[in-house]
This record gives C-alpha cells, structure tokens and sequence, in this order.
C-alpha cells in the first residue's frame, strides 16, 4: 500500500475550503478521480451535492473545467461536449460525467442509457449516497430497503435497491467498475485505467454520507469500510465482460470471511426502524448478490 | 447564377443549416419536423456535410446536445415540433440562460392532449417566456433565408433562436426555392467565433450556484447576481431588435431578398382595416386582403415575422393610422386571448391609438383556413365595430355552443 501510494497524482485539483458537508464521502473520493483524471479532462455534472462542493458563483473549489447541466441530462450533456469537441477536432480530452444516485438510477437514467447504447466516449461516474441527500435525505431507487428518510419516514423503505449496475452491464459497455473511497488506491487505479479506454465507461463509488445515514462524520472511513467488509458493497470490474473482484473485495471472497450486514447497520441512524425481518432480508439480498459474483469471478 | 428548385419547408430549412455549416446536429424524430433532421442524416453520411451528428434518445437530450456542444465552440442545429418542443422545455430556459447562439426549427404543430399532428402555433407561443428569439415564416424561401441570419444574429446578441413556421402548410409543401451560393453564403456568415468556450487551457466552472445578489471573485471583482444576469437577457432580446433588422438587410444586399426585419406589411397605406398575423394565416391574409378590396373594403395586412423581442416600436407605427384592426392567430393564452393580439393591444396602449381591436383564434389543430373565410370574418368584423363593438374574440369555424 505505501508505495502504491507514491505512484499518485501528486497534483491537487480541488482546492481547499468547499461547501461539502464535513465528513462528506463523495469529498473524499473525488479528491483521488481528479488526480486520477488529471487536467486534459472535461467535467459535467448536474444539480447534486457535487454542484455545492463546486462552489457559488463567481468562486470554485475546483481547478477542472467544468459544465453544470440539468438534473435529467448528465449523460446528454457529455455526449454534448464529445460531439463537439470531435467537431473542433479536439481529440485529446477525457470527458467525464458526474451524477449521484438520483440522477443516475432514477431522473438521469434514460439520458444515460442512451449516451451508453451510442458508445459515447467518455466516463459517467454515479457517487452512490443512497438518497436525495442534496436536498435533504429523500428516498431514491438506489435507498436500501429498511432506510429512513424525509419521504419514508415512518414505514421506512419497503424496496430493495436498484441493481444499476447490472442495468449499465446490460449496454455492453467494455467497463464498468465499482469503488469505495474508504479504499482510495483501488478507486485511484480504476479510473486511471477508464481514462485509457475507449468508449462508455461506468464507475459507481459508494459514498457514505453522515447527515443522511445519520452517523458521526468522523466515521465517514469507517462505514466505508463496514460497507466493504459486510459485502453491501463489493469492490469489483468488468472489463469487456470480464468480472473481477478487487482490494479488500478479493481479499473477501478468497478467504470467505465477509462480516454480517448488522455489522453495518447498527451504526447508522437511519436503520434504526429496521424491522428484524428488513435485517434478514438485506442479509439474503447480500448473500444471493455475493453468490453471483462468486460465480462470475470463478467463471 | 441563381439555382431555384422545387423544395418542401422542412428542405429548405436543411439547406439553410448545410449552407450555415453547421458542425454539430442532434435529433428526436417529430412529426411534422422529422424530415428536416433525415434530409441531415443523408448529407452527413454520404460526406456532403462535415457535422457529428447525435442521435438521441429524446428530445430534452437533444437540446442538451447543442447546449454542450455550443459552449465548446460548435455551431449546432437541430428541428422538433409540438411536444418535441414542451419535452425540452427546461433545456429552451437553460439554452437561453447559458446565452448560446444555438438555432433550432419549430415546425408548428398542435399540442395534445388529445393528440393532433397538424398545424397551429400553440406549441412555439407557449415557449415564448423562455428568452429564445423567435422568427415566424410565411413561405419555404424564407425559411431557408431566416436559418441562415438566424445564426448571424444568435451569434452576435449571444442568444439562442427558434425559426418557425408551419407544420405541412410549409414543410410538406412545395414551392421554388432559390439556394444560394456557398460560396456567398460564406461571406455573409464567417466560421462562428465564441467569446468563451469551455476547455481545459481555461478551466471555468460554467452556470454553478448564483445568490440573489452580486458577489466578488478571486480577484475582488464585483460580479453578477442572478437577476443582473436575468437582465442582461432581457436587455440582449431588445437590442437584438437592431441586429434582426440590419441581418436582414445585410442579406438583401448579398441575395437580392428582404423578408422584412421584424414585421411586414401589404397594401397598408390606405387601408380601412388592417388584419395581423404570424407565419403562413399572414400569407392566406394578403390573399383575403386582395377579395376584400375587390369587394371594395380597403384591407392591408401587417405580417409579425419577430415575435420576440416584439417590435413594439414597428407595431405602432404600423397601426398608427389604422381605423380597425382584426388579429388571426393560431394559438389561445388560454383564460384570456391570442398572445399576438394581447401584445399588440398592449403595443398601443397609451400611444393614442385607438383603433378597436377583434380577434380571430382560427385554424387550431390544422382546421382549415381559407382565405375566403378570413375575408368573410373581416367584413363581419367591421359590421360589429360599425355597431360599436370595439373589443371581440370569436373562434373561426367552431362549435362554440
């Protein structure tokens, strides 16, 4: 791990002081996609918690171009700046997309399988907070079930989450990857290696997000980890089809020891009215997901 | 050498945007708009035009296309209709906000629900809030010629452009059209030069977060707050009023043609009433206006080709000695009236013209509308003024019972 460490980007392109929540992990991870992404780089990204961290006019916390677009149209408005980029004979530009989970699995999700069907060139990347968080923790299809949050607040989330994953595998994209920033090297390698490739690349980061999973954000690292260890999160990529586990998700899955999802949950506040049989399901949901990437990485 | 050739409206638009070279065109297929678009997919595909061309998923993704596209540097097109053009909505407010010279066709259509395929103007009138310039045109040779000065002007004011006309009375009708030199065309419309473009030599964090009030930057200047910026909108729409009208005669010069600047008018000069309108209903209206003077009525028509910015200033001196005015238009403000007669009875409030005013809503949902039956709404017109009516709505051809 140190001296992997040495091999990053030693540039910084967010600058200090922003207006992310403290503890916020989306922060975290995006620090190492610029280093990784670098400065020949175009960003676009929608109205998110990215928006806020950004900054308000006329300051930025971020030395990467950058182009704010509307809610449902992330991958619209990438496939907006290659087009025209290629017109002005620009071919030397990474163009990377940036949305959270909302306008990934739910109002941005049409924009982006059209932009992934055409085999757009370029990078989307969905920071995964499982939730609306931006305006203030409402449920989205990315929400596991058992949640809390502003719209189900009392019942909590009846539905387990989207496998948005499996949606963008469905476009044939030649990768797709998943990272956590509690691990930042195995997120750092990953899009150092989807700035290389040509074509729909798809990144989701599984951002831990204190105020709407209601945790101390000192533990922002931590649930990260937990998130990891239970096997909610698996840490892997499909490269042309190709399944493999990664980091501490290899780890995991050759040595078989993945942690019990409770493990996860009782930190968080918004699982507090999580019923036991919500448990047992999340644990089942976890095993039958684990049981398929076991099967693809053994296939 | 002039090279005239029997073309369709939504042809002649596609020729507009090949001349303008245009390197960027994203589509969503419309009825009526879709052969604009086609005509586009063929050039680009046989080599005849150097453009990307996206094709997308819908049309809220193609108004995100040219968004993108123009704030790197190109110069984009692309045509819709009807609810084509509700779908983009919030990328039209977003177009305008971003202050791109993006030009798009709107080939007028009904708005459902229920659906209709044909022709009115409710579609382009309900955007028209949305700070977009919109031109109307009355024949396919102006189409052609407004694409063309639409990106001369949208590239000079920095706002984007809708140049409309209507569904199958235009686009699927054929009519000669004379199509300019490339040549010459070049020499009206030089290669588009951006103020800004969004690249990594200048990293910009374009449209963030803006407060209600002014803020300094990095290096202590006071920059806008929102509704500065909202203003300096509506300040590029009036100016670009000067803009339309000098493109238009600019490209007289070169081409030989003048469709007007920012309205047109026939046999006004001794007229007795006068009929407005917008688009292909002003055409049918000079034929009217030629029934009723042969019936000895002395009618003239002004033609509104700009629709915003709205000419106020030409709009008064248009009706300045009008005795009677009769508004057709194709579209409702629902709850009240037609926008165009609104906005020209606001036009002349407090100038001392006071010429009464009828309203005609007519041809909604493509009912036809013959010139005949314009006459005849005229001739009525005046009979009810003569009884003293001076304000009027009535619905052409209609079961208003």
């Amino acid at each position: 791990m140190p001296e992997k460490l040495f091999k990053v980007n030693k540039e910084e392109y967010m600058l200090p002081g922003n207006r992310a929540c403290s503890g916020c992990g989306l922060s975290l991870a995006y620090r190492y996609i610029l280093k990784a992404l670098r400065e020949n780089t175009i960003l676009t990204l929608p109205a998110s918690c990215l928006t806020v961290l950004h900054g308000l006019y006329p300051i930025t916390s971020v030395g990467i171009p950058c182009l704010n677009c509307t809610f449902a149209s992330t991958a619209a408005s990438a496939s907006g700046i290659v087009a025209g980029l290629t017109a002005m004979n620009r071919s030397d530009i990474t163009v990377v997309a940036i949305a959270g989970d909302g306008g990934t699995f739910d109002i941005g999700i049409q924009a982006l399988s059209g932009a992934a069907e055409r085999g757009t060139d370029f990078i989307f990347v969905c920071y995964d907070n499982e939730g609306y968080m931006n305006t203030g923790t409402q449920r989205s299809s990315a929400t596991p079930a058992g949640a809390l949050t502003t719209t189900t607040p009392v019942l909590t989330k009846q539905q387990q989450k989207k496998d948005m994953m499996k949606i963008m595998e469905g476009h044939d994209i030649p990768y797709l990857a998943t990272c956590s920033p509690s691990f930042p090297i195995d997120l750092y390698d990953k899009f150092v290696k989807a700035k290389r490739i040509k074509g729909t690349r798809y990144v989701q980061i599984a951002t831990p997000c204190p105020p709407g999973w209601v945790f101390p954000p000192r533990d922002t690292v931590k649930i990260g980890r937990l998130a990891v260890e239970t096997g909610i999160v698996a840490l892997y990529e499909i490269e042309d089809g190709k399944f493999r586990f990664t980091g501490r998700s290899k780890t995991l899955a050759e040595k078989g020891t993945r942690a019990p999802v409770i493990n996860f949950v009782e930190r968080q506040g918004r699982f507090k009215k999580m019923s036991m049989e919500q448990l047992d399901q999340f644990q089942r949901w976890v095993d039958n997901k684990w049981t398929e990437y076991l099967r693809r990485a053994e296939a | 050498m002039s090279n005239v050739q029997i073309i369709t409206g939504n042809s002649a638009a596609a020729y507009g945007a090949k001349l303008a070279k245009v390197q960027v065109v994203s589509a969503y297929p419309i009825t009526p708009s879709t052969s604009v678009t086609e005509t586009i997919a063929n050039w680009v595909e046989r080599g005849e035009l150097k453009a990307e061309y996206v094709r997308v998923e819908s049309e809220h993704s193609v108004m995100t296309v040219c968004i993108s596209a123009s704030t790197v540097g190109a110069r984009v097109f692309t045509s819709t209709s009807s609810h084509g053009l509700l779908y983009m909505h919030e990328q039209l407010h977003w177009a305008a906000g971003s202050r791109l010279p993006i030009v798009m066709c709107c080939i007028n259509r009904g708005v459902g629900a229920p659906w209709s395929i044909f022709n009115d103007q409710q579609d382009s009138i309900s955007q028209r809030d949305t700070g977009w310039i919109q031109i109307y045109c009355r024949d396919n040779q102006e189409i052609l010629d407004s694409v063309i000065q639409a990106y001369r002007i949208a590239e000079e004011v920095y706002c984007p452009i809708m140049v409309c006309y209507d569904g199958f009375v235009l686009s699927h009708t054929m009519m000669p059209v004379d199509i300019p030199d490339a040549d010459q065309v070049c020499q009206f419309l030089p290669p588009y030069k951006p103020h800004t473009i969004l690249c990594p030599e200048d990293p910009r964090n374009i449209n963030p977060v803006i407060f209600p009030w002014q803020r300094r930057d990095a290096e202590g200047v006071l920059r806008d707050g929102y509704m500065d910026m909202r203003w300096k909108l509506q300040h590029a729409l009036e100016e670009s009023r000067d803009v339309i009208v000098r493109t238009s005669r600019d490209y007289a010069e070169l081409f030989g043609r003048e469709h007007g600047g920012l309205l047109w008018s026939y046999r006004t000069d001794d007229a007795e009433v006068l009929i407005a309108g917008m688009g292909s209903i002003a055409t049918e209206a000079t034929t009217a206006a030629d029934l009723l003077r042969e019936q000895g009525i002395r009618a003239g028509v002004v033609g509104v080709r700009v629709y915003r910015p709205f000419p106020r200033a030409e709009v008064r001196e248009a009706f300045r000695k009008a005795p009677a005015i009769v508004v057709f238009e194709k579209n409702i403000s629902y709850g009240y009236e037609g926008a165009l007669c609104a906005d020209i009875k606001a036009a002349l409030y407090g100038t001392g013209i006071d010429a009464p005013v009828h309203n005609f809503i007519a041809g909604l949902g493509g009912r036809d509308v013959k010139a005949g039956e314009l006459a005849d709404a005229v001739r009525s017109s005046l009979t009810a003024i003569t009884a003293g009516k001076r304000e009027q709505q009535t619905w052409l051809n209609c079961v208003t019972e």
